[in-house]
């Protein structure tokens, strides 16, 4: 083959002009849905309700509900939030570190992979507001000054988690927000009714497209890029202090902030890979999500997966080497004891599954990688179970060893948030661009200068 | 047409490179209010406008460093000044302990104060009534045109002059943009009636719901603060046992663990007689004393001993510590109240 490596391959694919790929991604804001746009919200739809009726059920009468119970006092809600805080940073890492490392391909798929991550920490967070049983009183989670003049303790995870949490939360938005303020303004260019023009106009805060604006702005895009960075890795890291801090064998270790971020990039991207599949074949964006981007996804899963499957062995040769009868107990608990299903599955999905991915063949092949993306979330929703579940259920005293089983309610809850997050991701999907107008011109082939200064000469 | 006031001369052009072109030509004839508007941004575009390099930086380091400051003199405050507490036997103020909220504050600030200094301060958004919105110009750029835009106020301005000059650059279409007369004439839209009323309404609406929230709703089930609960009170009455009791009765003569008898019970004259206040009258007693009143005692009492507290009426209403019998009463027999 003779490629000219000294060419950048252009990321989107056919060499569309400037004006049919704005149409192509406002195509969906401005007609009809399709029926089988209303089928996939009638389906998340009914899944939301499911955890609302589940939900009201457990607020009503109680959490004894649910399957916690004495040594397990985690259980669902604390393995749901941390799965959802980690789905939400693969958005993160494609639009903040992947642009400081001036990745192109990242443009077509980092707006809707931002969008992502919104909805995931909203649905995480809602999971340790469920868990204090009293969700309205959420409020003292903040340090508010009181006539008690009582503080919150700023030296405990759980804390910190409140405000990394919250932190990522507002900073993906703003993110979120300043990348969409010059789509808006394009938008708003193109509306022919009354009504979508209020609105984008309301949105766009009268953006002119000035490049003496551009200029600040892309200074800002890349502050704000080089502050999610460090952002997006302390939030794992603090969730996984929820768990290191403690002194529970299998909990206990310094391995858990790396292994954590690694974990949440790989189950992100499996979820971006996932959703991702499905908006490019629903709205046509075949030439601005290529499969070469999916091809450059699955190699990112492939060597988190593999970081993920050192860690696991990393934690065994740790806790077998540092002598420590409880942790040996632990580990050797985790692999052989009640919960061994647990483990193999997660074993399976995430360290087996992704080696698919050394294949050419299979990473291009759509159907095989949608299955493997699949599996890894399932295992890495596993993989959360099994810490949380495992080391709580058989800690230091054998006498209060118990088996954890979560309940019909729980699962309903689970699958109420899948719902939550899909409706959003839908809803998001039909009312603004998914995939980035200015900076999907601004990478297409010829939408820049030539490398003379500009001046009109013949390339 | 002509008697509106002019307020530029724009000029469309079809490539990148012929834009940069452009740029560089304005710029080196002397413009200095003029822009370039791309639909999105062109490399090389500072360079070639001779713009002077972006100050967001300075505002992202400025905040940034203002949140770490403010989040650890916030934590020293609270955690270490004024009420100390001992967590685990650590230091009162343990900076490795702080770090995680010190950098989660910093990141905030810089991110929003920065995002929010360019587009309000810096951009003067939202600006919806600028005379570009709504015109040709404006909708191609906005799409897949780029174009130059030479502004009236600047001192080469000559309409005719600019024209010929963005022609000779190529353009492709030259449009001469106006203020809006009527946007000129009212310059207070916050004042119409309509948008104050709106305003008004809106005050009126989030100031009725939160008091509703916090003074009614909180307090009917299930947010009453705990106060229904399904448990069993110790002196209270059930069906699970014989005797109805929900307490079970101790063994005769059973005396409880470190249970010291007190000599007064139902005797608080005697108690105002016999017991002596151990603690001397200073002021550093006083405050100790002032200390704890506003902690224990201020959630019915209220801080001025009235008994004009929040919780007035949720809870047999303490009489007013400014009587003449309260006032007289011995040390002695207070402590009796109190304990």
């Amino acid at each position: 083959m003779d490629i000219d490596y000294a060419r950048e391959a252009s990321v989107i694919e056919g060499n569309p002009s400037l004006k049919s790929i704005e149409d192509s991604i406002s195509k969906p804001l401005s007609t009809k849905a399709s029926w089988k746009y209303w089928l996939a919200l009638m389906f998340t739809s009914s899944l939301l309700i499911t955890g609302v009726v589940c939900l009201g059920f457990s607020f009503y009468y109680g959490t004894g509900l649910w399957g916690n119970n004495n040594p397990v006092g985690w259980g669902f809600p604390i393995i749901n939030f941390v799965f959802w805080v980690g789905i939400g940073h693969a958005g993160t890492l494609i639009s903040a570190i992947l642009f400081l490392f001036r990745q192109k391909w990242r443009t077509g798929i980092a707006r809707f992979a931002e969008g992502m991550t919104i909805f995931a920490v909203m649905t995480a967070a809602m999971f340790p507001l469920i868990h204090v049983g009293r969700p309205w009183l959420g409020g003292y989670l903040f340090p508010y000054p009181n006539q008690h003049a009582l503080w919150v303790n700023f030296t405990s995870p759980l804390l910190w988690d409140v405000f990394a949490v919250s932190t990522y939360f507002i900073v993906s938005f703003v993110f979120w927000y300043v990348g969409l303020i010059p789509d808006f303004a394009t938008l708003r260019d193109r509306a022919v009714t009354k009504m979508r023009k209020f609105i984008y106009t309301l949105f766009s805060l009268g953006w002119r497209h000035s490049s003496r604006h551009w200029q600040n702005y892309e200074m800002v895009y890349l502050i704000l890029a080089g502050f999610a960075t460090p952002l997006v890795l302390s939030v794992h890291t603090i969730v996984s202090f929820d768990f290191a801090v403690a002194i529970l064998p299998g909990w206990h270790t310094t391995i858990f902030p790396p292994y954590f971020v690694a974990g949440a990039v790989f189950s992100g991207f499996a979820m971006v890979q996932n959703s991702l599949i499905i908006i490019r074949k629903v709205f046509n964006y075949e030439h601005i999500i290529t499969l070469d981007t999916l091809e450059k996804m699955n190699k990112i899963m492939l060597v988190t997966g593999m970081m993920v499957g050192y860690a696991y062995g990393m934690e065994f040769f740790i806790a077998w080497y540092s002598g420590s009868q409880p942790e040996q107990f632990a580990f050797m608990n985790r692999a052989f004891g009640p919960y061994m299903w647990a483990y193999w599955i997660m074993i399976t999905c995430n360290v087996v599954s992704p080696q698919l991915f050394w294949f050419k063949k299979i990473r291009r092949n759509v159907f095989v990688m949608f299955m493997v993306a699949v599996f890894v979330n399932v295992g890495m929703w596993f993989e959360r179970f099994v810490i949380v579940v495992s080391s709580l259920s058989r800690d230091f005293l054998p006498s209060s060893w118990a088996y954890y089983k979560p309940t019909l309610v729980d699962i309903g809850i689970l699958l109420g948030s899948f719902g939550f997050f899909f409706t959003l991701v839908l809803l998001f999907a039909k009312t603004l661009p998914v995939v980035s107008i200015a900076e999907v011109k601004s990478s297409a082939d010829g939408s820049q200068p030539t490398h003379h200064g500009g001046s009109s000469h013949d390339k | 047409m002509t008697n509106k006031p002019i307020y530029a001369v724009t000029g469309l052009f079809e490539k990148p490179d012929e834009i940069i072109n452009a740029a560089e030509k304005v710029a080196y004839e002397g413009y200095l209010n003029y822009d370039i508007h791309t639909p999105y941004p062109v490399h090389g575009m500072d360079k070639a406008m001779r713009l002077p390099p972006s100050t967001m930086g300075y505002f992202a380091l400025v905040l940034g460093l203002s949140g770490a400051v403010l989040a650890l003199f916030f934590m020293w405050i609270t955690t270490a000044y004024e009420y100390p507490l001992v967590i685990g036997g650590k230091p009162f103020f343990s900076l490795p302990a702080l770090i995680p909220i010190t950098f989660e504050v910093t990141v905030l600030l810089a991110t929003c104060g920065t995002v929010i200094s360019m587009l309000f301060i810096f951009f003067k958004m939202p600006n919806n009534s600028h005379p570009l919105h709504d015109t040709k110009f404006m909708k191609q750029v906005s799409s897949d045109k780029f174009g130059v835009c030479i502004e009236a106020k600047d001192k080469f301005f000559d309409k005719e002059k600019v024209k010929s000059f963005l022609l000779s650059l190529g353009a492709t279409e030259v449009e001469e943009i106006y203020f809006d007369v009527d946007d000129l004439k009212n310059k207070n839209k916050i004042l119409t009636p309509k948008f104050s009323g709106f305003l008004v309404f809106v005050i009126v609406l989030t100031s009725a719901a939160s008091y509703a929230t916090l003074n009614i709703v909180m307090y009917m089930p299930p947010f009453d603060w705990m106060m229904t609960q399904s448990r069993l009170n110790a002196q209270g009455t059930t069906d699970f046992y014989e005797n109805h009791s929900a307490m079970r009765e101790p063994v005769e003569g059973s005396i409880a663990r470190g249970f010291m008898p007190y000599a007064f019970i139902g005797q608080p004259d005697s108690a105002g007689k016999y017991l002596e206040n151990p603690l001397e009258m200073t002021e550093a007693n006083l405050a100790v004393g002032k200390k704890k009143f506003n902690t224990y005692c201020s959630p019915c009492h209220d801080y001025y001993g009235r008994g004009e507290s929040r919780l007035k009426g949720r809870f047999p209403n303490p009489p007013s510590l400014h009587t003449d019998k309260t006032r007289n009463w011995p040390d002695g027999r207070l402590y009796h109240i109190i304990t």
